[in-house]
């Protein structure tokens, strides 16, 4: 299913991640795929979308409004390599 | 590194360094039943220094704190150490996954049984030839078939997809269809990685190493097959044209590094050599500490000069290729690569030959744990315990 915002999400549970400078580093433990989440608050993003019951909210409570479109591109590939998932 | 490509500006952020490495690659022993005329870390006879089970596990313990998420586990043959299901074990129970690389001749039915039953667990084959004789010229007589066989085991016990590690040569260049196609009849995946002339591979680099042609037909393979797993070998291959996918930089002390049997930090596992060294997990610190303190590593992530590289506009795509393949050719580190696609290397080589006065001094790996060399006792302290084995 393509992404959502409208939808809720969470980090997937086969997901770790660890942070870098740069952002951080996802690693899946299931199909061990190394992803990088190339800005800081893209790793706060992911571990708090959980939390949220739309991934709207989640992106409104963690990012700039002009930043919006680059942050939900960034969760829409991070469905497709599994670090997220639909809840 | 299974890495997806990423934007050009994180590749210069990954030059600076990370809080724990991408990619560990971590010797368990430098004992070993084969003598392969390439081995990097010049293997055979088992240290005595080597890391306790106790050390070993405590290696883990930290690799897991650091989030390292996955470790490529060889030697030395792997398998021979007495505690190796245990550690690799221990490993996955700590989210460490492991990635080993064997020659296959202890991976019995019942070990691959054993080993398809645990998750996060990969092996790696290594090959290096479609055919024993090709294969046994480098690795020795019988390694074709012991490979084969523990090919057979793993299919047999449901393992998935293992995956075949073939260390490209001038004599195997040739069969990189045949090695696919060996790989699809198992479901196996195909990885093909460079050879360095480093440890053992220093004194058959010269006849090994691939031609320019066989270069470029590879590189134009590896473009038509970008399902091949490369570990990101090959970058110096990109100054053909199009890059290569994957992290076009060396890694080496920035993103990679090595452990080795004795708990010594290398740069990266080419190049085992005390110039690059950076320290012990056995220090103050562990690894964590060397990793991210050593002065070697902090000089590794300043920004590299291009040196002799800087006029060639092919620098951005190859980044001067790899440190180790330069330093054990005696090439200086920020000229090209002594297999540069453009020529600059075997320039600078037969430069280097046709200047020297005296015989050409490259800085040698040594003999290290090769069975017939030099014991590594003659030069330093040996610790022995008396007593069983835990």
């Amino acid at each position: 299913m393509p992404f959502d915002t409208a939808q809720a999400y969470e980090k997937h549970p086969k997901v770790a991640i660890r942070r870098e400078a740069f952002g951080g580093l996802a690693y899946h433990y299931g199909n061990r795929r190394l992803t990088f989440l190339k800005a800081p608050p893209l790793v706060d993003l992911v571990e708090a979308l959980g939390g949220f019951p739309s991934a709207a909210e989640a992106i409104d409570a963690h990012v700039r409004p002009d930043r919006r479109p680059v942050y939900e591109k960034a969760l829409a590939g991070l469905l497709d390599s599994e670090v997220i998932r639909a809840r | 590194m299974p890495a997806d490509s990423p934007a050009p500006t994180l590749t210069e952020r990954f030059s600076h360094g990370l809080d724990a490495p991408i990619c560990l690659t971590w010797e368990l022993t430098y004992a070993c039943n084969l003598a392969c005329v390439h081995c990097l870390s010049s293997s055979g006879r088992r240290d005595p220094r080597e890391l306790s089970p106790a050390e070993a596990r405590a290696v883990v313990d930290e690799l897991h704190d650091m989030k390292v998420f996955y470790v490529n586990i060889g030697g030395g043959e792997p398998m021979i150490r007495p505690d190796f299901f245990d550690l690799v074990g221990y490993a996955v129970e700590r989210g460490v996954g492991v990635k080993f690389s064997t020659n296959g001749t202890m991976l019995t039915p019942e070990r691959a049984a054993r080993i398809a039953g645990m998750d996060y667990v990969d092996v790696q084959i290594s090959l290096d030839g479609t055919d024993a004789g090709t294969n046994d010229a480098v690795r020795g007589g019988g390694s074709y078939s012991a490979a084969r066989r523990a090919m057979d085991n793993l299919a047999a016990a449901g393992f998935g997809p293992f995956k075949i590690s073939v260390v490209v040569t001038r004599q195997n260049a040739g069969q990189l269809d045949e090695f696919r196609a060996l790989a699809d009849s198992y479901g196996a995946q195909l990885r093909l990685t460079r050879l360095r002339p480093s440890g053992r591979g220093a004194d058959t680099w010269d006849d090994l190493h691939p031609t320019q042609a066989q270069q470029r037909d590879l590189y134009h393979w590896l473009l038509d097959h970008p399902d091949t797993l490369t570990g990101d070998s090959f970058f110096h291959l990109s100054a053909l044209g199009e890059s290569l996918p994957g992290l076009n930089l060396c890694g080496a002390g920035r993103v990679v590094c090595l452990i080795d049997p004795v708990g010594d930090v290398y740069a990266c596992p080419f190049v085992l050599h005390e110039q690059f060294r950076a320290g012990s997990v056995r220090d103050a610190g562990g690894f964590a500490s060397v990793w991210r303190t050593s002065e070697l590593f902090t000089e590794l992530r300043e920004p590299q000069s291009a040196g002799a590289c800087a006029s060639c506009g092919s620098y951005d795509a190859c980044q001067g290729g790899c440190m180790a393949s330069k330093f054990f050719t005696g090439l200086p580190l920020d000229g090209p690569d002594p297999e540069c696609v453009h020529g600059h290397g075997e320039a600078a080589l037969a430069e280097l030959a046709g200047a020297r006065l005296e015989p050409l001094v490259v800085p040698h790996p040594g003999s290290g744990h090769s069975k017939t060399g030099r014991r590594p006792t003659e030069r330093e302290p040996v610790f022995v315990t008396l007593g069983r084995r835990a």
